[in-house]
């Protein structure tokens, strides 16, 4: 047989035990050509548009899922940041919000993501009423997901965004509070945000993207913790070849979907993004694999740079794996979907001082934390600008989404339940940073020489 | 276009003929067989032939799937990319 039963065998055990997976099989969809001054007739061409084009999504990712063997956790759908739209229509623009999610019923998708406005540099027409609608369109629907882009490398942050997000994700946790204030958790804040991100929420279709194309995320720490337990003597850089070459697997696997959706539903392949995304199941950690590193619990010192090593070790074994890469590419660390990173800030050992540093070296940032429901707008504000500057410093993508949890305590558990985990409320620094919050303005963008 | 079929438990009497049955049934011809018994661990993967099943592949895939159920096994049924992807470069 010219495959051996042996890379069989690892191929099936890394499905069964180790929880491999694709996440997500995204499709993005310029709206650029639903753009109408009638809000009505601008939704109405959303409407037809997404419908023609999403309407075989589902069945083909569960085609292809049956087809290998592979299961496909997530079908969603990201569009064009609706602002775009707003700012052609008059009226308002949850309007947008109820047609995204009657798509999203209707197709079958999970999640729609493009109720965004991307404002680094400044305001435009449609932005801030699209912002200031998001705690309403979040908490009139379930499938919609939003994210505002704040701040550049080339920009510098927006300082007067960074203090409105603040009060709109406070608000759009207290519209959700009978539903464990779910709407924050649908709210991402970025830096740098990328526009063929195929994860959730912080999903959009950029401008510079093609009418319509199909970009895949896969998933995989559970593959990577268990081959690095399978070397208990190695030195740091025979784990990080092992890791690279897990990648790799993983990554081919991601693009032999993306490649093969793409021709079935007979749309152009975008990307793979080759990310380690947890989920709550055992298993399935990326704290785990920072702890089979060598690590007591996730967030002792050693933690940043463990997960410095795994996030460049990934993007390197996956990059010869594909032969598009894009998106967010590398290690997510979220709090509430990651039982290795709600045990570890149950023990005390991972605090949120420790999380902002570990952003630094991974993709993304601060990621489904929750911190007490009575943090005032100008904290969150002050933490989002935090970690926009890091990615602004950084020339990486960086973002917050934070959940103030409404009525609850430090220490205490908010349940999202399914595949969003729950929560420990975090314990926050409460000395005020509400003064430089509201002098807005601008962060001018960074030297890019001189680095030191 | 040709699929694994992975079959993975306790061995037992006529793994190989039952198996070997619902692929014919779907006109899908074996191409290759291979097993070993590691431990109590019967483990059999066999490369099939599935251009001629048609649509019938997923039924295939479901009565196999079904077929170890009933014995106690876990089968696999996948389609041979799958493996080319990951382990080759």
């Amino acid at each position: 047989m010219v495959l051996s039963s042996n890379d069989i065998l690892e191929t099936i055990k890394m499905i069964q035990e180790e929880n491999l997976d694709i996440r997500t099989i995204t499709m993005g969809i310029s709206l650029l050509d639903c753009i109408d001054s009638d809000i009505d007739k601008s939704c109405a061409k959303v409407y037809d548009k997404m419908m023609r084009l999403a309407c075989n999504h589902v069945k083909t990712g569960e085609d292809i899922e049956k087809r290998y063997g592979i299961p496909i956790i997530n079908k969603r759908l990201s569009v064009t940041p609706i602002a775009m739209l707003a700012a052609a229509a008059k009226g308002s623009p949850v309007k947008f919000a109820q047609t995204l999610q009657k798509v999203a019923d209707e197709t079958g998708v999970n999640y729609v993501g493009g109720y965004s406005a991307l404002v680094h540099k400044g305001f435009s027409a449609g932005d801030k009423e699209l912002i200031e609608s998001i705690p309403e369109a979040l908490s009139v629907t379930t499938k919609v997901c939003s994210s505002v882009n704040v701040g550049s490398t080339r920009a510098g942050i927006n300082m007067n965004a960074v203090a409105l997000m603040g009060r709109i994700i406070k608000q759009a946790s207290e519209a959700t509070a009978s539903d464990h204030c779910f709407g924050a958790a649908k709210i991402v804040v970025f830096c740098n945000a990328v526009e063929d991100n195929p994860f959730m929420a912080g999903a959009f279709h950029g401008v510079g993207e093609p009418d319509c194309e199909i970009n895949v995320g896969v998933s995989g720490p559970g593959v990577v913790r268990s081959a690095i337990a399978k070397m208990p003597g190695a030195t740091i850089d025979e784990i990080a070849d092992t890791i690279k070459k897990t990648a790799f697997k993983v990554t081919r696997m991601g693009q032999l979907v993306g490649t093969e959706a793409s021709k079935m539903l007979g749309v152009p392949f975008g990307i793979v993004d080759l990310s380690l995304a947890p989920t709550p199941a055992v298993g399935d950690s990326v704290a785990h694999i920072l702890e089979e590193i060598g690590l007591e619990s996730c967030g002792a010192y050693g933690t940043t740079a463990a997960l410095a090593l795994l996030n460049d070790a990934v993007k390197k074994g996956g990059v010869m794996a594909s032969s598009r890469v894009g998106g967010l590419s590398g290690a997510f660390i979220p709090v509430s979907e990651d039982a290795g990173m709600i045990d570890a800030v149950n023990r005390g050992s991972l605090c949120l001082e420790k999380l902002e540093a570990m952003t630094a070296v991974c993709s993304v940032g601060l990621d489904m934390f929750v911190v007490p429901g009575d943090t005032p707008a100008e904290i969150l504000s002050a933490i989002i600008a935090d970690e926009a500057a890091i990615g602004m410093v950084n020339s990486k993508t960086t973002a917050v989404r934070v959940i103030p949890a409404i009525g609850m305590k430090e220490g205490e558990m908010l349940d999202f339940g399914g595949l969003f985990g729950s929560g420990p409320v975090m314990p926050i620094n409460r000395f005020s940073p509400a003064k430089f919050i509201s002098r807005g303005g601008h962060i001018p963008a960074p030297l890019q020489s001189l680095k030191n | 276009m040709r699929a694994v079929v992975a079959v993975i438990g306790k061995d037992t009497v006529g793994i190989l003929a039952k198996v070997s049955a619902i692929c014919a049934e779907a006109n899908a011809n074996i191409m290759d067989v291979t097993q070993t018994i590691m431990q109590d661990l019967f483990a059999m993967t066999m490369l099939i032939d599935i251009s001629k099943c048609g649509s019938e592949y997923s039924a295939l895939a479901d009565k196999l799937v079904r077929a170890g159920e009933e014995m106690g096994l876990q089968i696999h049924v996948m389609h041979e990319d799958i493996f080319n992807a990951m382990h080759r470069i």
